[in-house]
């Protein structure tokens, strides 16, 4: 299943919101991510992103957004997910 | 991949007007549990508006400003006294209190043992980072005998309170415990804690690197989440463990189900009772 | 115009009184923790809420949590009550300070027995007058008021739900246990008979509301919690937002609006009731049971040919200064007696600023202040 998924995410890490605790970089399976010299987080392999969430449920400060990469080029805006869409009473 | 896990669904729920970052250190997992709880809530789709969270005073107090719900921000360890307030006037809401660990089983220790007892329809979740935090770093009842802290210099000398027995105790309706780090099954149980009728408790494991792993034995804040992934053993496989395998481990899970109904709920069918009657 | 319609007489306490007051103010939530001597209160509110539409009775805990939940109540809504004696006020003072910071109106009644500490918990005192000024910390402003005969009880029930109402601010009502325990005649007011204020709802859309914006009374509007006005209420100073601030300019902001709400109203907040004060060269200032026997030293001193008057506080604070100003334009002795070491009578000097004389009687074992004794200082000129 991780197999199949890899390399099919865009990570954006915004740098303002990060604050470099490091828990995304050191429990990353893929080893995507890593502390740049200003230790901020900063995707280094994002093709190796197997996408198990990981460092987007962990980011204390909500600063890592994981999407899939073919929907975000089709648009080529940021995918903004609607809260609506989820919504299970829809 | 629909899974509601993402980062953007989180953005929706907080307020565009803060400043953010927040105001948590690094790697504090307050963030993590407050990220959870909205994503517990976005799982459930209620209605922001049909939210109001309830935060005590100190590092967790903190959490409430950040979300676009109802929130009160209330006073040290009286959050469940306002949450109670709040849910017999208007049932119909969905009240969620925030507290620390000497927010609820210190200065609030009473509240929390009769909001269990009375069986409120609040939940209650308990951020627990073994000390005060947001003062500087001195002892709470969770901070684990022998930690060293500002008012423990020497080694904490009390045994530290164990929530999830105290809840139980007092006859909470639901209690159960998971880790910031384990955050998926902690998602499921506030799920599962918001929807159930009564009172909830859940205890979040939550690390504090600056107030308290720092000075016990932890130098970074992934230190801390390394601990976590170690310490915390599922409900079932802890209980199959000796004594000994137990040492420095954290059961984590759901202890206790149940599906009484709330205080709020049961004051309703008494009043319509007592009115059907036509008074006396 | 129609004959006015025949009131209702009830025989009650003072406590029952108060009951009445509150559930024709509109009170539809009490919580509390029983004590001595206000627990009727409780009791017949646990009797009666019950069977009213949507009335809430709760019992807590302790005093703490009786003012987190009335308090919480206010915000979703409603108008709320809880009622204690001297031991119990001191454990509401925290949250009393967060009513006022957060701006939730609510009714505390404090059934004065005496203290310090458990104290005289039969035995009627006013020692909590400073207390309920000055007990919660911080620059503070506050509304206390007081009553000294069961119909007065219920009458400032009512008052003291819409001063809280309108001014979104904590009312305090002190009772003593003399008061609190007399059983008596009273009348019942028709609906009609009397204002009953509620606390003003925001009239925008939501995106456009400012929970603590300036309005011309100073007084924000106020949403029900869960009706689709999402704000921030906290006990930090906060800004127009409701958000916590450290700017110095917004605290200043916040701090002067909350006194000015009250200060610029003191007309409408000050109430007090004066007997032969025209002419009166003695002036008695009472509040409390002890205003009846003052009354009657008052009726006695005159028929002795001594020009005496009472000037009977019913808000105790804000300090009715100005109406202790016009009866300082002709009293030579203000006589100030009070079941206590002068709590009051320490208001009175600060606006007397040594103009007239002034004596104080002051009561601390537990024994009403009598008429007798009352008259003996009047006598004394």
């Amino acid at each position: 299943m991780a197999n199949k998924k890899k390399g099919k995410s865009k990570i954006t890490v915004y740098p303002d919101w990060c604050k470099g605790c490091g828990i995304c970089v050191e429990f990353c399976p893929g080893r995507v991510l890593e502390l740049s010299s200003q230790g901020k987080a900063t995707v280094v392999r994002e093709q190796d992103c197997i996408r198990c969430g990981f460092c987007e449920l962990h980011c204390p400060d909500f600063a890592i957004v994981v999407q899939d990469k073919d929907f975000v080029e089709a648009d080529k805006l940021p995918r903004r997910r609607s809260a609506k869409t989820t919504d299970k009473g829809e | 991949m629909n899974e509601i896990t993402g980062n953007e669904i989180i953005h929706q729920y907080l307020r565009h007007n803060k400043k953010f970052p927040h105001v948590l250190c690094a790697g504090c997992g307050h963030g993590i549990v407050l990220g959870t709880l909205i994503r517990a809530i976005h799982t459930l789709a209620i209605p922001k508006d049909d939210v109001v969270i309830v935060a005590g005073i100190g590092c967790s107090g903190r959490l409430a400003v950040y979300v676009d719900f109802n929130t009160v921000h209330t006073t040290h360890g009286r959050a469940l006294t306002f949450a109670t307030g709040i849910k017999m006037a208007n049932p119909k809401l969905n009240v969620i209190c925030i507290m620390g660990d000497g927010d609820a089983l210190s200065i609030g220790g009473n509240h929390l043992i009769h909001a269990a007892r009375r069986n409120i329809g609040v939940t209650a979740l308990i951020l627990n980072n073994n000390i005060y935090g947001m003062t500087g770093g001195q002892s709470s009842p969770a901070t684990p005998e022998g930690s060293t802290t500002m008012t423990n210099p020497y080694g904490q000398l009390d045994a530290s309170f164990d929530t999830v027995a105290l809840a139980r105790g007092a006859g909470a309706n639901y209690v159960a415990r998971g880790t910031v780090f384990h955050v998926k099954r902690l998602e499921k149980i506030m799920v599962e804690a918001i929807s159930r009728p009564g009172f909830s408790v859940v205890e979040a494991i939550t690390p504090c690197h600056t107030q308290y792993g720092r000075k016990n034995r932890y130098k970074t804040p992934v230190d801390m989440y390394k601990w976590l992934k170690k310490a915390a053993v599922p409900i079932d496989r802890y209980e199959e463990m000796t004594e000994e395998q137990r040492t420095d481990r954290l059961p984590i899970g759901v202890f206790v189900a149940e599906d009484r109904s709330g205080f709020e709920e049961r004051y309703l069918s008494l009043q319509a009772q007592m009115r059907a009657k036509g008074g006396k | 115009m129609a004959r006015p319609r025949k009131r209702k007489e009830i025989f009650a306490l003072g406590n029952e009184a108060v009951v009445e007051g509150a559930l024709l103010a509109g009170c539809s939530f009490y919580g509390g923790y029983p004590i001595t001597p206000s627990s009727e209160i409780m009791e017949i509110m646990a009797a009666r809420l019950p069977l009213t539409e949507d009335g809430v009775f709760i019992q807590l805990e302790d005093e703490i949590a009786s003012m987190g939940a009335i308090i919480g109540a206010s915000l979703a809504g409603r108008k709320v009550l809880t009622a204690t004696s001297g031991p119990g006020f001191s454990l509401m003072q925290e949250n009393l300070g967060y009513a006022i910071m957060a701006e939730t109106p609510m009714v505390l009644v404090n059934v004065m027995r005496g203290g310090p500490s458990t104290g005289l918990p039969t035995s009627p005192a006013q020692g909590d007058v400073q207390q309920a000024r000055w007990g919660t910390h911080g620059d503070h402003p506050i509304i206390v008021l007081s009553a000294s005969n069961v119909q007065e009880c219920l009458d400032m029930t009512i008052t003291a739900f819409n001063m809280a109402e309108k001014y979104r601010t904590p009312v305090i009502l002190l009772l003593d246990e003399v008061t609190a325990h007399t059983r008596e005649k009273i009348e019942i007011p028709n609906p009609g008979e009397f204002e009953v204020f509620s606390r003003t709802v925001p009239s925008m859309p939501p995106e456009w509301y400012k929970p603590y914006e300036e309005t011309v009374r100073g007084v924000p509007p106020m949403p029900p919690l869960g009706s689709g006005y999402r704000f921030h209420v906290t006990g930090l100073v906060h800004d127009r937002n409701g958000f916590p601030t450290q700017r110095p300019e917004e605290i200043v902001e916040l701090l002067e609006r909350l006194h000015r709400k009250i200060d610029q109203f003191f007309y409408d907040i000050q109430l007090v009731d004066t007997i032969e004060t025209a002419d009166a060269d003695v002036v008695v200032i009472a509040y409390g049971s002890v205003a009846r026997s003052a009354e009657l030293a008052v009726r006695q001193a005159r028929e002795n040919g001594v020009r005496a008057g009472l000037l009977k506080l019913k808000t105790l604070f804000p300090y009715p200064r100005r109406q202790t100003e016009k009866v300082l334009a002709h009293a030579r002795t203000l006589v100030v007696p009070e079941m206590n070491m002068g709590q009051m009578s320490r208001e009175v000097k600060r606006v007397n600023m040594g103009r007239a004389s002034v004596r104080t009687i002051n009561r601390i074992d537990g024994q009403i202040v009598t008429p007798s004794e009352i008259l003996k200082v009047i006598m004394q000129g």
